[in-house]
């Protein structure tokens, strides 16, 4: 049996592991409610208005070409086809006009009322959650002992750069603590990305642009506010593929188990498993 | 347990992962279109109400812009030229013989000539229209404050929302024309405009013409076009759909504050 690992030890308090995996719940169907949401207007501008006589940054669309349904994708004016994905994709009965594909948005189909519903409501549940985080996270110290890089991490930082790039991980006692790029993820998503994404929901509601009128413009106004909405959107499911192909690099079992109940197997030095 | 015995019981996580994943997707569009599930969800939408209407204070005002914020043009949604008869035919008029119906739960109810309600107090303001689609557009409205007209029907001590019916038929083969519906609260505020003008020129048909709302603190779909009657009620529980609006009655949320 195992008796010759490292024995495990609690890795992650529970406030944590509850408010990880209620996040994970409410971005998943905020993601995908806000993609169906998305394809009511599959269009981003910068600025005050989607009217201010530029054109949108990116358009979703699609054109008959030949009796065939053609998703079209615009960035900056400049045309690409992206059937199958974008504009067009898999419905009943072949290619048909669609923003993204169906299993990616909630409901499956374009339904704007249904989409709202879903989104505002785990918007509630994740700003709560959130907030429960932040509480639990201040007042335990796990930010200032966890995550804020100390000056040895700082000097370190080439090195775990470089471990990185080789998908080398930590072993032995320094595996028991984050590594500094990870501290810095984990900081820059949580008070970064996440509180973006909240203000720049606010600032599509137009009763919360009244509350001090103006203030959506430190956001590039209201359309930008959109843009960067979505674009932190993407952010963040770019983050969830690395964690999780991070995790999976890292020992996805060990990982999963310290998220769920909380314990963690400090993986053994190269040298120890030899022995073994 | 050696790693061998480990990888086919990861195979079946991964592949159960996956199953969960498919159920998951069908379920949440089986909710969607179940009887509970989207009433559970409006939860969400009483919690952001109460939440805007405790965080906003009651006169706070919209955002208003300059005239080079303006866009260009002011994009006409929903219906553009109202397949009703009786409207063409008073469009045909140049609305001459247009009146405001005002009624229901008032004191004393009245019917207004467009000149009655330019003579009215008026706004003018250069706001921004967020579409519940997501697209936005900014221009100038001016219109007669909601209310000006109030303390002139004086509404009754019963009366808790304004209700808006509009000219232009939806479904049902016309029976069914548009109408939205907003609280006191909202039709006192000082941005809400019963707009005859938009950019300086008289409402164009395309936008509502001769009349329509403007409550600049809520998404398009509240902003009735083509008004012909308004009706202070109790509760629009007993009208259409019961929920106070043609896109409230097809799963919209009252509260368009986001």
């Amino acid at each position: 049996m195992s008796n010759k690992r490292l024995p495990l030890y609690l890795r992650h308090a529970w406030p944590v592991r509850v408010t990880h995996w209620v996040n994970a719940l409410a971005l998943a169907v905020l993601f995908m409610s806000g993609l169906n949401i998305f394809s009511a207007h599959p269009a981003l501008y910068w600025g005050k208005s989607s009217y201010t006589g530029r054109g949108p940054a990116l358009q979703v669309t699609a054109r008959e070409d030949g009796g065939e349904v053609v998703g079209v994708t615009r960035v900056f004016g400049r045309e690409f086809v992206t059937t199958g994905v974008l504009g067009a994709s898999a419905g009943p009965g072949g290619t048909v006009e669609r923003t993204f594909p169906s299993w990616l948005t909630l409901p499956g189909e374009r339904w704007l009322a249904m989409a709202r519903r879903w989104h505002f409501s785990f918007a509630w549940l994740f700003v709560l959650n959130g907030l429960a985080y932040l509480a639990y996270a201040f007042a335990s110290r796990h930010v200032a002992r966890d995550l804020l890089p100390s000056a040895a991490d700082w000097r370190g930082i080439g090195r775990s750069v470089l471990d990185h790039l080789r998908l080398r991980h930590p072993v032995g006692e320094a595996a028991r603590r984050y590594n500094v790029l990870q501290k810095l993820t984990y900081l820059g998503v949580i008070f970064g990305l996440l509180p973006l994404v909240v203000l720049t929901g606010f600032a599509m509601s137009p009763s919360l642009d009244a509350l001090v009128p103006g203030w959506v413009d430190l956001l590039g106004g209201r359309q930008s506010a959109r843009t960067l909405h979505f674009l932190a959107a993407w952010l963040l499911v770019a983050f969830v593929l690395v964690h999780v192909v991070e995790m999976i690099l890292a020992g996805p079992w060990n990982h999963l188990r310290s998220m769920v109940t909380g314990r963690y197997r400090v993986p053994a030095h190269p040298a120890d498993e030899q022995a073994r | 347990m050696s790693r061998r015995a480990e990888l086919p019981r990861r195979r079946f996580l991964a592949r159960a992962l996956g199953a969960a994943g498919a159920v998951a997707l069908a379920g949440c569009d089986a909710l969607s279109d179940s009887q509970w599930l989207p009433g559970v969800l409006g939860v969400g939408e009483r919690l952001t109400r109460a939440a805007q209407r405790f965080a906003l204070p009651r006169r706070a005002r919209a955002q208003e812009f300059g005239e080079a914020d303006r866009s260009p043009f002011f994009r006409s949604n929903g219906t553009a030229l109202p397949a009703n008869p009786a409207y063409r035919a008073l469009a045909a008029g140049g609305f001459a013989d247009w009146r405001l119906e005002v009624g229901g739960r008032v004191e004393a109810p009245a019917s207004l000539s467009l000149a009655e309600l330019r003579a009215l107090p008026s706004r003018t303001q250069t706001t921004r229209h967020d579409c519940v689609e997501g697209w936005s557009a900014i221009a100038q409205w001016q219109g007669a404050r909601l209310s000006a007209l109030l303390e002139r029907v004086r509404p009754t001590a019963r009366a808790r929302f304004v209700v808006f019916h509009c000219a232009d038929p939806k479904e049902a083969g016309g029976r069914e024309p548009y109408y939205e519906s907003i609280d006191l609260e909202d039709a006192h505020h000082e941005q809400t405009i019963l707009a005859y003008a938009l950019n300086g020129a008289p409402l164009p048909i395309a936008n509502g013409a001769p009349l329509r709302l403007r409550v600049e603190r809520q998404l398009g779909y509240k902003h009735a076009k083509f008004l012909m009657r308004l009706e202070l009620v109790e509760s629009f529980a007993h009208l259409r759909g019961g929920r106070g609006g043609f896109w409230e009655d097809r799963g919209y949320e009252w509260w368009a504050g986001i």
